[in-house]
This record gives C-alpha cells, structure tokens and sequence, in this order.
C-alpha cells in the first residue's frame, strides 16, 4: 500500500497551486465518482444491511422482520461444526498447498533452466479454466466408477472417497494450488544465489542451508500464498457441496441452506458476517506476522 | 517491479556462473547425494504435473464417448456435443454468461482504470477509506458479495416498486405496471464491486513501478498532458489494464455463488446450468460442455497472451525511442557547453 506518487503527473504536476486547480479537482472527482458511488451502492450499503438483518427476527413466512436482538449471534454455536469443518479444513488446504507448492516452486525457480517458463505457465493454465469444471472432473474419478472400482478390482477391498473430508481437502489442493506456487515461485527467483553459495562455502549442508537461508528469505511469499489461498478456501462452497455431498460442509454451505432453502434470513446475516469476522482476523493475523517478520529481519540484518 | 531491474538481474546471471541457476552447472559437478535430490524434486514436479492435468484430460476423453454413462469410453464420438449445440437451455446460458462476463469487464475496466489513475490526486482521507474499500471488496468472501449484494436489492426493489406503480396509475397508464426485479443486470452489479477492485490494484502497481522520466521527457517535448497521457501513460499501463480486463471477465464467467444469489429466475448464468445438472446426475453431455468452455477459455488466454506481447514490445520500444532522444539531447548540451566555452 505505498502510495503511487506520479501517477497521473501528467495532467500537470504543479497544477493544484496555479489558476487551474479547480479543473484538477472536477477532473479528479469526476474520475472518482463511478468508483465512490459503486462501492458506496453495493459494497457499504449492502454490508449496511446485513450488519441490521444479523439483529432482526425471521419473519413467519420466511425472509426477514425488524428486530433488536442477539439471538442470531448467540445461535451460531449450532453451526459450530460448519465453522470448525471451514477452520481446520482451510487451515490443512493450506498447509498441504505449502508442502506441495513449495518443492514444485522451487524446483521451477533454480533447477528447471530453459523450460522455467513454460512450466510456470502450465501451473498458470488451470487457474483460468473454470473452477467447477476443474472440481466436476474429480466427481468422476473419486466416485464409485473411479478409483474406488479400480481398488476394489485390484483386491483391496471397498473404499468410499467422495463425501469424505479427504475429498475436500484434495479439491482444494487441486484448485488453490496455482495460487500458492505463484507468489513462492517469485519469492523464490528473486533469492540471491550468491548467498546459497555463501552459505555452502561456509560449510552448511543443504538442509541447514535451506533452513536458515532458503526459507527465512522466502517466508514474505509464502506468508502471500498462504493469505491467497486461506481466504478463499475460507469462502468455499463448491467444493464442499460436490466433493463433500453434504457431509463435509462449510459455512457458506450452510448460507445457501440459510438464505435460499430454510430462508431465515436474520440468522444468515449472523453467519455471513461470522465468516467476515474470522476473515479479518486471520487478515490481521497475517500482517501482524509479516510486519514482525520483517522488523525481525532487518535487526538480524544489523 | 521495474523491468530494468529484472533486466540486470538475468545479465548478471549470464555472466557470472556461480550466480546462475543450479542447473547450468555441469552435471559432473554434482556429487551423488545431489543427484538424488534433484532427481527428487524432478519427480515431485512431475507428479504435480500429472495431478494438475489428469483431471481435466479425463473429462476431455470421456466427452467423446458413443455411451450414455460418463465416466467411461464406449466408441468414439461425437454425439454429445451434437446434444450440447442442440439444447437450447445450454445456449441461453452460454449467452446469459458471455453477456455478464463482456459487460462486468468493460464497466470494471473502465472505472477502475480511471478511478486508478485519479486516486493519488484525491484527499488524503477520501484516499484512505477508497483504498479501504477497495482491499475490503477483495479479501470479503463472493459469498457474503452475493448475500448482501441479494439483501440490498431486495430492498431497493421493494421499495421502489410501489412508488413506481404509483407514479404509473397517476400518469393514467394502463395496464400492470413495469417492476423492477433481479436479472442478468444485478449479476453484472455484484460482479463489477470486486473486478473494479481487482483492477484499480493492478493499474495502481503498474503506475507506481512505471518510468516517471518518460512523462518528464514528453513535458519537455511539449507535449499536451492529453497526449502525454495518450502516448506514454496508456501504452505503458496497457499490460496491467489488459490483465485486469481478462481478469475480470475469467471471474466474471467463472461465478457460480454470487450469480446463483443475485440473478433473476429463469436466467441462469453457464456454471448455475451446469451445477444444475450434475445436481440431476452426471451425463457426458456435461463433459461436452465442460470440453467446450475449456477450448473457449484456452482460446481467449492464447490471444490474450499475443496482444499483450505485442504490446510489451511496444512498451519496450517507447522506453528505447526515449533513452536515444536522452542521449541525444545530452550531447547537443555536452556540444553547446563546449562550444561555448
């Protein structure tokens, strides 16, 4: 969030001072202007609302009445289990997302030579095709005609896949992955060798080399992938409700029951802004480390 | 950030082979323990690659089948998407979703570019809460975008109707009143709050890391600030304006849970179709579909990609054209100076 100083220098950098500073600032407010009031439309006021339905009271026939109570916050302790499953199940995606993406990452950022690019790109390529499709394919292969028949004719008996929390996890894996080598992958080419060889001529091995050198380096881009990948996975429905079939839910599983099935509204808005809550903090969390990791740094640097 | 910088950094790797990467070194270097961990993560890689990709060529194969069951290759051909061309729900939503995804990528393109290029002029404060909002729109789950998106026009809408309806009957129309409802627009209105965001970070990275010395030479050139603006600024935003376009319009086509809130009925975008019916049971007509929306997304990537390698060059040109014009301009002083003298 460094503020871009030029920018638009352009238009003339000394012109606030002179005669036609107030041109300046029409254009500058014109220019703001669709931004401001679409934000303000479906951002603010949105968020506005939600933030009055969380304390209303579901209306008889569904939908929402006003209301001033706690009750919505305090019933969310029943749907502790889809909170728990997002929490720990975002968290392992994680993880499994590092200990994947790491290794591929750095062996396309020192040891792939020539054809860096073009498997960088390849890691790219399935990001941008479209998200259900890349989870549909997995339906098939987990589902009964899938691995588990060719287990089952390899005599290892039966085994469920789909519907389990492992399912999930793999599918997180399979879409969030790109989204983790990326950041690594930069932090990771920006690394000066000089310090690998440094460290080597200084007797370390490679694993103390990596433990003390590699990692700390690299930990800024890590610490990006795993915000990248832990805020959406938290925000998760689509893998949970096919590869989890509604025995692995999520929070916003239970949102779409909440809003679109069961239509109580009020206690919707309570979940929804649940979720944005453990959202920000795991946002904070994430700066706080950062900003510490650096401080730490440049006094180690000293 | 800077190319410049990223220019060097390569060089210096060419010409120092102690910095370049590992795999440059003569493979009799490595001893045997080194062998094996390259080999290691060689393999690693591989079988990434394997699992990335598998997938999505199981469902590319299986569309081909001549069976009626998907998961399975009984014949080769190419009735499915005989099926899939022919089913006019599959085309309404491939339209409702090219619609959505064309329309949220102009608007947010649009404003956020210039939204991007007039926010380090704003007050401070306005600045703050816009940057504010803009990370907000990020980092918020689509799926609370797509509730409380839902929640604000059920409002609006519920509001503004009666007033309609009365405005309606007092001009003595007749017949039922229009009332506004949800629909493909409501979908674009929820889309563009967080591609507009997405945009307005990328064009503000590309401003920041962009050569302010170019803008100083065209002032100097006596160029208008329009044209300043026009030759130098654009063609040096265009890759991150480019990107934030393509962007927007993947996430925009790619929903799923913020159009299956906000959009009207009836009117479903191609990935509520399709969830629809995988919910009804897996048939290869979806692979079809899926194969079909795979080539499409490819297609639109590749070219993508060549505009934006064209326009890199271009850049790379402007930004050469303009060190010779310095270098010029240097030796007309250093000839001046020694003139005068």
């Amino acid at each position: 969030m460094t503020p871009p100083s030029l920018a638009t220098a352009s238009t003339s950098p000394t012109g606030q001072k002179t005669a036609g500073g107030w041109r300046i600032r029409l254009a500058t407010a014109l220019m703001l202007a669709p931004m401001s009031a679409w934000y303000f439309f479906l951002l603010v006021v949105p968020l506005g609302i939600l933030l009055v339905f969380s304390v209303g009271e579901r209306a008889p026939e569904g939908g929402y009445q006003p209301g001033l109570t706690l009750e919505n916050y305090v019933n969310l302790s029943t749907r502790a289990t889809a909170f728990g499953n997002t929490l720990w199940m975002a968290a392992a995606g994680t993880v499994l997302c590092i200990l994947v993406g790491y290794p591929l990452a750095y062996y396309l950022a020192t040891r792939a030579g020539t054809k860096k690019t073009v498997l960088l790109i390849l890691v790219i390529v399935p990001f941008w095709t479209s998200f259900l499709i890349r989870t549909y394919a997995w339906l098939t292969i987990l589902g009964n005609t899938g691995i588990p028949a060719l287990l089952e004719a390899g005599g290892l008996g039966r085994v469920v896949l789909l519907n389990t929390p492992f399912a999930v996890l793999l599918g997180i894996v399979y879409n969030y992955l790109p989204l983790m080598v990326f950041p690594l992958f930069v932090s990771l080419e920006r690394l000066d060798k000089r310090l690998l060889e440094a460290s080597k001529d200084l007797g370390a091995g490679r694993w103390a080399t990596f433990r003390q050198v590699t990692l700390p380096l690299t930990l800024p881009g890590l610490l990006s992938g795993a915000i990248l990948v832990f805020i959406p996975i938290m925000g998760e429905y689509l893998i949970p409700a096919l590869l989890g079939g509604g025995k692995v839910f999520f929070v916003g599983n239970a949102l779409f029951d909440m809003y679109l099935q069961s239509r109580n509204w009020p206690f919707g808005s309570a979940a929804a802004i649940g979720l944005i809550l453990v959202v920000l903090v795991a946002v904070s969390f994430y700066l706080w480390f950062g900003s510490r990791g650096r401080v730490e740094r440049q006094v180690s640097l000293l | 950030m800077s190319t410049r910088a990223g220019l060097g950094r390569t060089g210096a790797a060419r010409t120092d082979p102690r910095g370049g990467p590992a795999a440059r070194r003569p493979r009799a270097a490595l001893d045997r323990a080194g062998r094996w961990v390259d080999a290691l993560f060689r393999s690693h890689a591989a079988l990434v690659y394997v699992f990335l990709y598998v997938p999505i060529a199981l469902v590319v194969l299986f569309s081909f089948t001549a069976g009626t069951r998907s998961g399975e290759l009984r014949g080769l051909s190419l009735r499915w998407y005989g099926t899939t061309l022919g089913d006019q729900f599959v085309i309404r939503a491939l339209g409702n979703s090219l619609v959505v995804a064309f329309s949220t990528s102009i608007i947010a393109t649009t404003f956020g570019t210039i939204a991007a290029l007039a926010l380090s002029r704003a007050p401070r404060v306005l600045r703050t809460v816009l940057e504010g909002l803009t990370y907000t729109a990020i980092i918020i789950p689509g799926i609370v975008i797509g509730i409380a998106t839902l929640l604000f026009f059920v409002n609006v809408f519920g509001w503004l109707n009666p007033w309609i309806a009365w405005l309606w009957s007092s001009l003595g129309l007749g017949g039922r009143p229009p009332a506004l409802g949800p629909g493909l627009h409501t979908v674009v209105a929820a889309h563009v709050v967080f591609t507009m965001a997405i945009v307005i970070v990328l064009v503000r990275t590309r401003l920041a890391g962009m050569d302010r010395s170019l803008i100083e030479a065209s002032g100097d050139l006596y160029a208008t600030p329009w044209r300043t603006f026009r030759q130098v600024t654009l063609p040096q935003l265009a890759p991150a304006i480019l990107a934030g376009a393509l962007l927007a319009f993947t996430f925009s086509f790619d929903d799923f849970v913020i159009a299956s809130f906000v959009s009207g009925p009836g009117q479903p975008t191609l990935p509520m179709y399709v969830f629809a019916s995988i919910r009804r049971g897996i048939t290869p007509e979806i692979n079809a579909i899926a194969t079909l929306v795979l080539l499409v997304t490819l297609t639109v990537l590749f070219v993508v990609q060549l505009i934006y390698r064209r326009q890199a060059r271009q850049a790379e040109a402007l930004r050469a054209a303009a060190e010779r014009v310095e270098a010029e301009f240097d030796d007309l002083a250093a000839g001046s100076a020694a003139a005068a003298a």
